[in-house]
């Protein structure tokens, strides 16, 4: 099964077990208090807004016991997708690199975006072609990927950074960067590429029914092939 | 024992943009003030009973950089003082 957290004041984590289970992926979520089970196949840290965003957003519940355990299993190989508040979470617990803050303009964008593969080698994006444009819906005030310079440049060497925020033609410009992210990052790898996390929301670009695109399901198929 | 205050400020770090204070800076300045800039941060007051100073500082200090402050993107400073209403 992949499991998907659900903290107090996550909202996103009934539609990623849709999602997964529209691709055919055993899905099911987890209580955070309730700990992991052993025969995981991946987890999703899901949207929403954990803990209120008190303090930062994902503050909290990167702090909570059961990240413990998702870090330590995700060390040993256990594909770990964050997104949205997801990604906060994940970034706060040292999961990923950098942090996602406040938009550039300080106001929560809810729209769909254009992101560019950067590289369709790792689970998550191997349903892409290096350099393709999809498009995915945002839902954030705090998505502005912040990080120092020898972060960025690390991350850059490593080729840790899987989307970035682009036009329909693929361009990285600051009019399609939606929120400030520097690097225009919209997504980056953790430790190796079966930790990844992204702002955007894959899961509400899987079922077709809900207009918008498919374009997620690439993604979420990064669970398939675990 | 003794009773302490730690105030923990996190601010952050020169160069990290802060949308929120220019908002702010901006609304400011529709109320007719002139501001050449502005800066935020968040103060914690921390009341803790500790063997020292040194003691309360160290605690504080492990506060910020466990839990209060993000050091991606947050520098912050702690201050101990004795509690006098304790």
């Amino acid at each position: 099964m992949i499991g998907v957290l659900q903290f107090g004041g996550s909202n996103c984590d009934r539609d990623a077990v849709a999602a997964l289970e529209h691709l055919g992926l055993d899905a099911g979520r987890i209580w955070y208090d309730d700990g992991l089970p052993a025969d995981l196949d991946g987890v999703v840290i899901p949207g929403g807004f954990s803990y209120g965003d008190y303090l930062r957003a994902g503050a909290m519940a990167a702090r909570a016991p059961v990240m413990e355990r998702v870090r330590e299993r995700a060390a040993e190989g256990l594909p770990v997708l964050g997104v949205c508040n997801g990604a906060q979470i994940a970034a706060e617990a040292g999961l990923v690199p950098g942090a996602f803050t406040t938009n550039r303009d300080a106001r929560f964008h809810c729209e769909h975006v254009h992101l560019r593969v950067e590289r369709a080698d790792t689970p998550w994006t191997r349903a892409f072609d290096a350099g393709e444009v999809i498009r995915l819906p945002i839902a954030h005030g705090e998505g502005r990927f912040e990080a120092d310079d020898d972060t960025l440049d690390r991350i850059e060497r490593e080729n840790r950074i899987l989307f970035r925020y682009c036009d329909a033609d693929g361009r990285v410009t600051e009019a399609a960067n939606p929120n400030g992210s520097k690097a225009a990052v919209a997504g980056v790898l953790g430790a190796d590429e079966r930790t990844a996390v992204l702002m955007p929301h894959p899961e509400r670009a899987t079922l077709p029914e809900l207009q918008g695109g498919t374009d997620g399901q690439g993604v979420l198929r990064g669970f398939a092939r675990s | 024992m003794t009773a302490y205050t730690a105030t923990v400020t996190v601010r952050l770090k020169r160069g990290v943009l802060d949308p929120e204070a220019e908002t702010t800076r901006r609304a400011l300045e529709r109320l007719g003030f002139e501001v050449e800039a502005l800066r935020s941060a968040d103060r914690f007051e921390v009341d803790l009973e500790a063997d020292s100073a040194d003691d309360a500082y160290g605690r504080a200090t492990e506060m910020a950089e466990r839990l209060l402050a993000n050091p991606t993107i947050h520098d912050y400073e702690v201050a101990v003082a004795e509690r006098e209403d304790a």
